[in-house]
């Protein structure tokens, strides 16, 4: 062989080399793999979403709006969450007046006003923190201190919550839910560029009146998504509930107290219900009540869930 | 105008040199800057006091309870049944423990499996639409995965795979948890995956490595420490998981010690959620074996606390890491 035509065969073989098997079988075993993996959760989620349905359409058949205007029973076919539906509208009233206000505010000092000391970080190092605390605990919080602590008072008689009631629960979800309105607002409010805050400033506007009619109003969309999102999270808790005594059992008086008494007598809520009809033996309880009740709470769930991403998504702006 | 007459009313230049004209503003304008400090400090404060009243309230009923109980109750590998006084909380880290551990084995492959899909493979496109599912997926509350797992994980995967589980385990409980953390899992590594800068990724394929070993050694071992992060917030969250557990683990205010996650079981957190459930002297903390049931609540509460505290503080570490280095 001759030296050229050593240098044309090596180029073939390099031009073959760089050319390469467009099919890398190792590479495609992994991608299906992952696509696996990512297909089991969704997968699960539509199983979820299908038994419950399956099970729980029955209920909405036979009984209509029956079934939410019902109140609790004993007989599962008069059984329905009237009581329920009002005890988490309530809660969710509670937490907007409460959490958000405090929430939005805490972001707003943090964002605009906090100076930059070890305060402050430790102020911020423990928000994150308190969103990471389980929620049973923040169910043990308020039973010390909402449903204990604030609702006896010195004599031994009820105490501003009331005990057992649903302002006491609807502070225990404010808690719940405040260092996540922080930390949604927080981010909403850094995202807003420093540039529309220097030009206020450089026409002598106050640090007030940059973050009230420039900085809040431009991270507005930001702070809703995040304070829909912790509504509807506030919605599905069950067990700091359980702990500060949301009604688990049966009524056997129905609604005689007025709308604002409601808030200072025994209450429950869907997501309470929803795990008393669980535990229950009967099927009609466990299987078909139940999954009835949970579509109501899914609906509820993403409805703000989906109402969140949207949000987001149509004003997202790019600045 | 306010602004006019502040101007004019401004102090005559004192022999120090200070400026004429006083540019702070008029006194209302100041005066309203403060009050909005105030009201804003306020709030600020009322995030620190819960801490403080979380950590007050578990420690003094925690101390009541230690002092309480004869201590080698609280570990003899016997039952948990506060009612009666039996106190062993090894049988609860234990079913903790378990299912933690399942649930870090549903979740591992199918959280990372679906980060490292929508960061390397998929197109924007797929992306896009199914992040929103993910983000649903981790808005299903808690309780509805603790009824599928009871209405389908047990009787459909646990009881099928293994004949001898009971119809409630640790084991159904702990894939419903996994499915919970899922979420989590996936959207902590998704965010270390993609904070990987493209250089990398070019300089890889520049070398002449194909996709896989550009994923599997450049990429996933540069987002490895998000990577951790995600998987110790996940375990974090596990623990903390109450209601999937509570529903599907069966075990109700009171369980046996055991080893063996296709058994009914209880975690530290069902143990709470299971005890104040019912209406008995417990959830009204009267007399003296009630009184140290009751007081039992907080003191699980604080071990849960310290453990699922100490986990976030480290995650977190491991998440500001990977923010740092690139």
């Amino acid at each position: 062989m001759s030296a050229p035509d050593i240098a044309i065969s090596q180029r073939i073989t390099t031009q073959r080399a760089l050319r390469g098997r467009k099919v890398d079988p190792a590479n495609i075993i992994f991608e299906i793999a992952l696509i696996l993996s990512l297909l089991t959760s969704l997968g699960f989620v539509i199983l979820l979403l299908a038994t419950v349905f399956s099970d729980g359409v029955g209920v909405f058949q036979e009984r209509g709006f029956g079934f939410f205007t019902s109140n609790l029973s004993r007989i599962p076919e008069q059984a329905g969450i009237a009581q329920a539906l009002f005890g988490s509208a309530a809660l969710a009233v509670v937490v907007v007046l409460v959490a958000f206000p405090l929430g939005i505010t805490t972001a707003v000092y943090l964002e605009e006003y906090a100076p930059d000391n070890k305060l402050m970080t430790l102020v911020r190092l423990n928000i994150r923190n308190l969103a990471g605390v389980p929620s049973v605990v923040y169910g043990l919080l308020g039973l010390a201190i909402f449903v204990k602590l604030l609702g006896t008072d010195m004599a031994g008689g009820t105490g501003i919550t009331g005990g057992r009631t649903i302002i006491s629960g609807g502070l225990t979800l404010s808690v719940l839910v405040l260092p996540i309105v922080v930390i949604t607002s927080s981010e909403a409010l850094r995202a807003v560029p420093a540039s529309l805050r220097e030009g206020a400033y450089g026409v002598g506007a106050t640090k007030w009146e940059v973050t009230k009619k420039l900085v809040l109003p431009n991270a507005l969309p930001g702070i809703l998504t995040g304070t829909v999102l912790s509504l509807s999270r506030a919605i599905g808790e069950t067990a700091p509930l359980i702990l500060v005594g949301a009604f688990y059992g049966t009524f056997f008086t129905t609604g005689d107290t007025g709308t604002l008494g409601k808030f200072t007598t025994t209450y429950t809520a869907l997501p309470q219900v929803i795990y008393q009809w669980a535990t229950e033996a009967q099927s009609e309880f466990n299987v078909e009540l139940t999954s009835a009740a949970i579509c109501v709470l899914i609906g509820l769930t993403f409805v703000a869930n989906i109402a969140a991403i949207l949000l987001r998504n149509r004003y997202e702006k790019r600045w | 105008m306010g602004d006019m007459t502040s101007v004019i009313d401004a102090p005559s230049p004192s022999p120090l040199g200070e400026p004429a004209v006083d540019l702070r503003g008029n006194s209302r304008r100041r005066w309203r800057e403060t009050r909005v400090k105030v009201v804003l400090l306020f709030s600020v404060g009322i995030t620190l006091a819960i801490s403080v009243a979380i950590i007050a309230s578990l420690l003094g009923q925690s101390i009541d309870f230690i002092n309480s109980i004869p201590l080698d109750n609280l570990w003899n590998f016997d039952q948990w049944a506060p009612r009666i006084g039996d106190f062993d909380i090894a049988t609860l880290f234990v079913g903790s423990l378990l299912v933690t551990a399942i649930a870090m084995i549903i979740a591992t492959p199918l959280g990372l499996g679906a980060a490292i899909y929508l960061s390397e493979y998929a197109s924007p496109r797929v992306r896009r639409t199914v992040k929103p599912f993910l983000e649903v997926m981790a808005g299903i509350p808690s309780i509805v995965l603790g009824f599928f797992a009871i209405a389908w994980i047990g009787p459909e995967i646990v009881q099928k795979l293994f004949s001898d589980a009971s119809a409630f385990s640790l084991a159904a409980a702990g894939i419903g948890v996994g499915l919970l953390v899922t979420p989590l899992v996936a959207s902590v590594s998704e965010d270390a995956l993609r904070a990987v800068p493209l250089s990398l990724r070019e300089a890889s394929y520049g070398l002449g490595a194909r996709k896989l070993t550009t994923v599997t050694r450049i990429i996933f071992p540069a987002a490895i420490s998000g990577v951790v992060a995600a998987m110790i917030l996940g375990i974090s969250r596990a623990i903390g998981e109450t209601m999937v557990v509570t529903l599907a683990a069966g075990a109700y205010g009171e369980a046996n010690f055991t080893t063996n996650p296709l058994d009914v079981g209880m975690t530290v957190t069902s143990g709470i959620a299971t005890l104040a459930s019912g209406t008995d002297q417990v959830a009204g903390g009267a007399g003296t074996a009630a009184s140290s049931a009751y007081n039992s609540l907080f003191f699980l509460g604080l071990l849960l606390f310290i453990v699922t505290f100490l986990l976030n503080v480290v995650g977190e570490s491991f998440v500001r890491r990977i923010r740092e280095r690139y």
